[in-house]
């Protein structure tokens, strides 16, 4: 059945080259209705459903195995709905040949590989591929010092990813006899070894799963590729590439090693902090805006590794709902400057203002999705932040207060570049802002819809994903 | 036998080509010829036949052979320009053929002599098509360079083989097995052994006696680099795996020794690939580091040794093909070897660069390209061996790797156009080019196609 899946974003390097961009489109809106459709089927169990298994590399025991739970559901869900706004979100006035298309709509296809993998190789595997498709997109398509910033990105995220594959050689091996690379047998072998060999092995995880978050101190790739990307690239990498990483860290370092975990908890919760304090106060300092969310985003993430490596149920809930919704956002908000640079021709904050009075439209858009991203109630950002800091706070209390405290300081740069860009006076760049078109809208209220939705009714999401927790909890 | 019989008679119709006047015939019939001896030797498969107590073609042998024997089908498609130009096609051919019979000989001795005969013949051939482009004076220092110090190794070679002689008296694999077991003499042996791994470390290019390797490499015409970077490693290294895995597992802390020089390898190799700006120097320096990850498999001799060098090889000469092919094509096109000349080349021939592009991310072993398997499953031996440090030296170095190959992707794609004007390829390098693309990534995605065989 997931096959299906696959079929079509591969069909999808077949595009014609005049509709490039139609086709796509309406190739990744398939692939989300059928998504969709699986959502809303989706039995609340503990449970993997439609697990397809065939055997890939017999004498090394390799399997395509794949099979979707309520955690993996949730981020497949995530990745669909985002893929076509972002295909959308391409403005007429620059076409992108269609490699550009073909070429996410392959990224798409890795992320979901990686998302319902249930084999340590195909995970690994489709880890690495998702990393070609967005190194060419930065690469071709880029900002001007884009050679050196993709091939940093680039050799950062495989130096993690090679001493993962190392780390997952070496369970591989300590499965029994007929090795085999299968989940469960993967967290078997783990959790069989003794702390201290567990505990090198965390690390080895932590490098490849860090980096892509990213998380401090391992971030210094991210602002430079998130600024330099094309706007999609950057919506591609912060909307749902990162969350590969923290799907990474929930479904497989963690179960498998839950005594490295424990070794490791503390000093992962205070990296963790540490890094949603620094990147705050760097964000505040930012003219520019895109890398002002660039910071804002790995405080996000920061908080959402702190509720993880928490390990308990809040974090863990609140980290998965806190997914969806920073994916979310963070496309909006990339968008939104994509919108604003479009048109003015800079992302400087100090030069822009006064845009209220020009766009309306997208001056209340800009409000709804900033205040989910700051986590104001009844958006999106809420019960996930709620969520991660109870849980932060039940396994540290100074941890909690102190990522607590940091939910203020995003309010504070947030409502700031709100201020500073769609407020006050209208500068000279600024004069002649027109509001937002039929295509942006288009992409912009599917957002604040899910941005209320989640606010409302996180429920929703939160129902789906909780067997599959308990039983991760319960499995250690 | 009946491989080697073919590639003989091949080699000796070749030679009366000239005198007979068929030149013109004699590139398909080679073709023929090859894939005669491919089928002949792929029949053998599972019917082990021992010849003399000189030749065993156990599967190991015929495995290698078959892989050999495609990968040369393969170069000779691509090389089919070099013989139409040059004034003596015929002894090219020969010559080829010739050291195809050493490398297959290399392949499947059981008796040291024979070893030995399989790396003259292999050799001597090369050294002259190493020098055969007589007008450029790179080409004669190449090839003089190659001989001399590929004499030097051969003497070491021969000086191993004797000491191991004289303490075992007997040139049989089997027989010299049995003796080192209960032998006395253990200095003698290691000597012995020590001076075989310099020999065999020289024509596989492992440091430090890689200094050869991309002066030659360079030096040679790009299809005689090609082969070398190809049949002449696989052939090396398939015979260094026999070798020291039927004579010495039981003999010496050889294993000690050879994991330094694989660290040294990757290394020197990695690093120095890094600053070049010669495509074809780049490349030598790639196939030094390659020699590092193939011989890992070496140190970790295990029972998954043997089918890893021979998964690694084939789809590093397969990899390899391609990039060499289209440095061919491009310099003779644009007149340079410099990675600069491809700059652009996404735009004029996008299809050339995509498989450049593959076979880059299948040298520097990105997922799904069959490259990756490659390092895969020899770091999984590795680590199955207990050398997991070995493992992280490697990953280590690989990184590096990713950063001078992407060098070339980075120039094709990025780098604005010099010349818009596509270049035209023939339809024999078209061919040979869609077969190495497509092989490198389905053995990527189904390397269960050639893992089961050995």
């Amino acid at each position: 059945m997931l096959l299906i899946l696959f079929a079509f974003a591969v069909m999808g390097l077949f595009v014609p080259i005049r509709y490039g961009n139609r086709f796509a489109f309406i190739s990744s809106l398939i692939v989300f209705a059928y998504s969709l459709y699986l959502f809303l089927t989706f039995p609340i169990s503990a449970e993997y459903q439609y697990v397809a298994d065939y055997s890939w590399v017999q004498s090394l025991g390799i399997h395509f195995k794949v099979g979707i739970d309520g955690i993996s559901i949730l981020l497949v869900m995530l990745t669909t709905f985002l893929t076509p706004l972002i295909i959308f979100s391409v403005r007429k006035s620059e076409p992108r040949p269609r490699a550009f298309y073909s070429l996410i709509l392959f990224m798409e296809m890795a992320l979901i590989g990686v998302f319902v993998s249930m084999d340590g190789f195909l995970f690994y595997i489709f880890w690495e591929i998702a990393l070609i498709p967005i190194y060419f997109i930065c690469l071709l398509w880029g900002g001007k010092d884009r050679v050196k910033i993709t091939l940093k990105f680039f050799i950062y995220t495989i130096a993690g990813s090679l001493f993962m594959l190392v780390a997952l050689i070496y369970l591989y091996l300590h499965t029994p006899a007929q090795h085999s690379f299968d989940i469960s047998a993967l967290y078997a072998a783990g959790k069989s070894l003794d702390p201290h060999a567990q505990s090198i092995l965390f690390w080895f995880f932590f490098l490849a799963f860090g980096i892509k978050m990213p998380v401090f101190p391992l971030h210094t790739w991210q602002p430079d590729t998130y600024t330099d990307a094309p706007t999609q690239g950057t919506m591609m990498l912060s909307g749902i590439m990162l969350k590969m990483g923290i799907y990474g860290l929930i479904r497989w370092m963690i179960p498998m090693l839950p005594q490295g975990l424990a070794q490791n908890a503390e000093c992962m919760l205070w990296l963790a902090v540490a890094g949603i304090i620094y990147a705050g106060i760097i964000a505040f300092t930012q003219k520019d805006m895109k890398r002002l969310f660039a910071y804002s985003s790995i405080a996000h993430v920061g908080l959402i590794a702190a509720g993880i490596f928490a390990f308990n149920g809040q974090g863990l809930q609140g980290g998965i709902i806190q997914m969806l919704s920073h994916g979310i956002n963070v496309v909006g908000l990339f968008f939104i400057i994509d919108i604003i640079q479009s048109r003015t021709g800079t992302r400087n904050i100090p030069s822009l203002g006064g845009i209220r009075l020009k766009a309306p439209y997208l001056a209340t858009v800009f409000a709804i999705i900033m205040l989910g991203a700051i986590a104001l109630p009844l958006t999106d950002g809420f019960p996930g932040e709620f969520l991660l800091i109870s849980g932060v706070f039940k396994f540290n209390n100074i941890a909690g207060a102190v990522a607590g405290f940091t939910i203020i300081i995003g309010a504070v740069y947030m409502l700031r570049t709100y201020q500073n860009s769609m407020l006050g006076e209208t500068s000279v760049e600024t004069d002649n802002f027109t509001d937002l078109t039929m295509t942006e809208k288009t992409v912009l209220i599917p957002i604040v819809i899910m941005v209320i939705l989640i606010g409302v009714w996180p429920n929703l999401f939160l129902k789906v994903s909780e067997p599959a927790i308990m039983k991760l909890l319960s499995g250690i | 036998m009946n491989t080697l019989l073919i590639l003989s008679a091949l080699g000796v119709i070749a030679l009366f080509a000239e005198i007979f006047r068929f030149r013109k015939g004699l590139f398909p019939l080679i073709l023929l010829g090859l894939a005669a001896a491919f089928i002949f030797t792929a029949n053998q498969y599972n019917h082990p036949h021992v010849f003399f107590g000189m030749m065993n073609f156990d599967n190991y042998a015929v495995i290698f052979s078959c892989s050999i024997l495609v990968i040369a089908f393969l170069w000779f498609m691509m090389a089919k320009n070099y013989f139409l130009q040059e004034t003596s096609v015929t002894d090219h051919f020969s010559l080829i053929l010739f050291s195809l019979v050493g490398a297959v000989v290399m392949v499947s001795f059981s008796n040291l002599t024979m070893l030995f005969l399989g790396i003259e013949i292999l050799s001597v051939s090369v050294y002259v098509l190493a020098a055969s482009d007589k007008s450029n004076v790179m080409s004669n220092e190449s090839g003089f360079k190659y001989f001399l110090m590929g004499s030097f190794a051969t003497g070491f070679l021969l000086f191993g083989i004797t000491l191991i002689y004289g303490v075992t008296g007997s040139f049989d694999l089997a027989t010299i097995h049995t003796q080192l077991t209960t032998t006395n003499e253990k200095g003698l042996v290691l000597a012995g052994i020590l001076l075989l791994l310099v020999g065999l470390s020289f024509k596989s290019s492992l440091a430090p006696f890689h200094f050869w390797a991309p002066d030659v490499y360079e030096g040679a015409p790009t299809t005689v680099t090609t082969y070398m970077a190809t049949v002449v490693k696989t052939a090396a290294f398939a015979a260094f795996f026999r070798l020291f895995s039927t004579c010495f597992t039981a003999a010496g802390n050889w294993s000690d020794i050879l994991w330094w020089m694989v660290v040294l390898t990757l290394f020197i190799g990695n690093v120095s690939a890094v600053r070049q700006k010669s495509l074809k120097r780049l490349l030598a320096y790639s196939s030094v580091a390659h020699a590092g990850y193939i011989a890992i498999a070496i140190v970790s001799m295990s029972a998954t040794s043997a089918s890893a060098i021979f998964y690694y090889t084939l789809t590093y000469s397969i990899s390899s093909i391609t990039a060499f092919t289209i440095l061919f094509i491009v310099s003779r096109y644009k007149g340079s070897k410099d990675i600069s000349a491809f700059e652009g080349m996404s735009k004029a021939n996008p299809l050339l660069a995509f498989a450049m592009t593959v076979a880059m991310l299948s040298l520097a072993g990105i997922p799904p390209t069959a490259g990756f398997f490659a390092k895969y499953y020899v770091f999984l031996t590795a680590i199955n061996h207990g050398n997991t440090l070995l493992v992280l030296l490697a990953v280590i170095a690989a990184l590096i790797g990713i950063y001078y190959y992407f060098r070339v992707i980075i120039a094709m794609y990025f780098k604005p156009e010099q010349q818009l004007v596509p270049i035209q390829v023939g339809p024999l390098h078209r061919t040979v080019l869609i077969i190495t693309t497509v092989l490198t990534l389905l053995l990527g995605l189904f390397p269960n196609l050639v893992l089961g065989w050995i």
